[in-house]
């Protein structure tokens, strides 16, 4: 069973400072595989932390583990993710004249892949 | 020992191998803080004053990488053999492509786009995965602006849209937009009112008196509401609601500010650009600052996300006179986003060979253009090991500018502010790479002045 959200992918202060320690040191990998879920939808899904789900864009498909949005920042049905090479894999290649691929609010398709055992 | 624990006893009185160097440039991000103090030992910066949790990130993890300074089909090489192969792959091409740019200094943006006019190639900046729809938005309605030292000294009503400065300009609030004491605000944060709108309640949310959550992909529908209140235009609560997820009175408070305040400025950020509507987002902010010069004074200022994005622009803009996705095939500069900026060029299967200079899209891009990269030779300069540099034909491990490097970047607000090297790479500046494959190119096509 899969459930429609809407995806942010957007800049963190972990993100950027894995920039400059090494896109291929473990602190930029953990913050760019990092799916951030309201704590709502945690609890309407089953998951928990630590859960793999994987996302399906129109362009693409990916498997991230999700972490707990904080309080409020996130509304119900939305989704965040760092930037990076998991979120790029989500965007068309299509920038309907403009230059930039719609890199933000992508329509995605959640399905939980291991879901908590509770 | 980690940087940070390194930083914590660094004292240059009680050590005399210390060096400090003060006013260093922060290259990072847009804000290019100037005041940054550097505490140097060894070749290494132990310490970097001022800088944010950025900042340190980038000034203490300079160190240079263990890798040769030329890779040539992943096999080291000396210099001059990659200097010759790049010279050959841009040379021999139908469609270079030459791209990014966006943490280079101007100089190195320079001989970039001289390098793209000898070879007929195309050039295109990072701005055009950044800004670049603000670009085309600027260009169709223009831009009210001014310096970041006028938000300091009259900002009295600072709006961030769609932008996270807290995560991505950390020193944003404190230099330049919220707390600074001005000329005509001695009280600081106090005499300025803050207005955050985003789709998610952001880090930001915290420093600001008002937050706006709009629906997802309703920037546009929330701006032309302003439009249209600024203008008196009578409005269905129900459908603004709908259209916007905001209740018409919030919008209307905001606009009742708004004409009221003194000095307004907006900051937008790639929450509009990046977003379903992209240019006609950010023409829709454009065009409600200029209305709203009507009744007040009021700015707009994109938050420029790498340290020389802006640069690259002014760059690319004095040499082709636009400022990213420029096309040279015809023998004179064509722009035409959508069709010559490397998204497209890449996605589209067009570009036959390419150069990347500080930037990563075999990360950062879609998958067909990524697959279409990795099936054509290209060049890749860059301080540290990417995925970009990992498929490159040649790739060069490049000197950071700024920390090694000096030369001119531009601040988001398009003030040029030097650069103050503090350490020595055993890497070629890329200002030294672009200029001596540059030299070979003219050879090879026959240019001799
Ligand atoms: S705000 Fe930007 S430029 Fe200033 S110290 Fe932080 S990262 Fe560097």
């Amino acid at each position: 069973m899969s459930e429609t959200f809407i995806l942010i992918p957007g800049r963190t202060s972990d993100q950027g400072c894995g920039i400059s320690e090494g896109k291929f040191q473990e602190k930029y990998q953990r913050e760019i595989n990092s799916l951030q879920v309201a704590p709502g939808d945690m609890t309407k899904l089953g998951l928990v932390a630590g859960d793999r789900v994987r996302l399906t864009s129109e362009s693409g498909q990916v498997e991230v583990s999700v972490v707990v949005a904080k309080a409020e920042e996130l509304p119900q049905g939305m989704l965040f993710i760092a930037y990076g090479n998991i979120s790029s894999q989500l965007m068309g290649g299509d920038t309907h004249g403009s230059g930039m691929p719609t890199s933000k609010g992508i329509d995605v398709e959640l399905e939980v892949l291991r879901p908590s055992a509770n | 020992m980690s940087a940070q624990a390194t930083a914590a006893v660094a004292d240059p009185k009680a050590d005399e191998s210390l060096k400090v160097i003060q006013d260093a440039t922060c290259t990072f991000c847009g804000c290019v803080c100037d005041d940054i103090d550097l505490t140097v030992k060894d070749n290494h910066i132990v310490e970097a004053k001022r800088a944010c949790v950025l900042g340190k990130a980038w000034f203490l993890n300079h160190k240079t990488e263990d890798r040769p300074s030329c890779l040539v089909d992943g096999q080291p090489a000396p210099l001059e053999a990659g200097y010759d192969r790049a010279a050959q792959i841009l040379v021999n091409g139908k469609y270079p492509i030459i791209y990014g740019l966006s943490d280079s200094p101007c100089e190195a943006q320079r001989v970039a786009v001289s390098i793209a006019d000898w070879v007929n190639g195309t050039i295109d900046t990072t701005t055009s995965v950044c800004h670049g729809p603000s670009g085309m938005a600027f260009q169709g309605v223009g831009e009210v602006t001014c310096s970041l030292g006028e938000v300091i000294n009259r900002g009295d009503m600072i709006i961030f849209w769609g932008s996270n400065p807290a995560e991505s300009h950390p020193r944003h609030f404190t230099k330049y937009s919220l707390m600074p004491k001005g000329m005509f605000l001695p009280n600081g944060r106090k005499d300025r009112t803050c207005v955050l709108v985003d789709v998610r309640k952001t880090k930001s949310a915290k420093a600001a008196d008002i937050f706006v959550q709009i629906k997802p992909r309703a920037d546009f529908e929330g701006l032309w509401t302003l439009r249209a209140l600024a203008k008196g235009v009578d409005l269905d609560p129900v459908i603004v609601k709908r259209d916007t997820g905001v209740e018409l009175s919030l919008w209307q408070d905001l606009m009742a500010r708004m004409k009221a305040c003194k000095f307004g400025v907006i900051f937008f950020g790639m929450g509009l650009t990046m977003t379903r509507g992209k240019h006609a987002n950010s023409e829709a902010l454009l065009a409600l600052t200029r209305d709203m010069n009507a009744f007040t004074r009021f700015v707009a200022k994109p938050n420029r996300g790498h340290g020389n994005v802006t640069g690259a622009d002014n760059v690319v803009s004095w040499r082709t006179g636009y400022p990213f996705g420029v096309n040279h095939s015809r023998g004179y500069p064509r722009f035409n986003p959508g069709e010559y900026t490397t998204s497209d060029t890449l996605a589209n299967g067009e570009a036959d060979s390419g150069m990347t200079i500080a930037c990563d899209p075999m990360a950062n891009f879609s998958e067909p253009a990524r697959r279409h990269l990795a099936s054509i030779p290209y060049i890749a300069l860059d301080t540290k090991e990417t995925p970009t540099t990992r498929a490159a034909a040649v790739a060069f491990t490049v000197a950071t500018y700024g920390i090694h490097t000096g030369g001119t970047v531009y601040r988001m607000d398009d003030v040029p502010i030097p650069l103050r090297p503090s350490c020595e790479s055993p890497n070629p500046s890329d200002f030294e790479v672009l200029s001596q494959i540059e030299r070979r190119v003219k050879k090879l096509v026959g240019i001799t002045s």
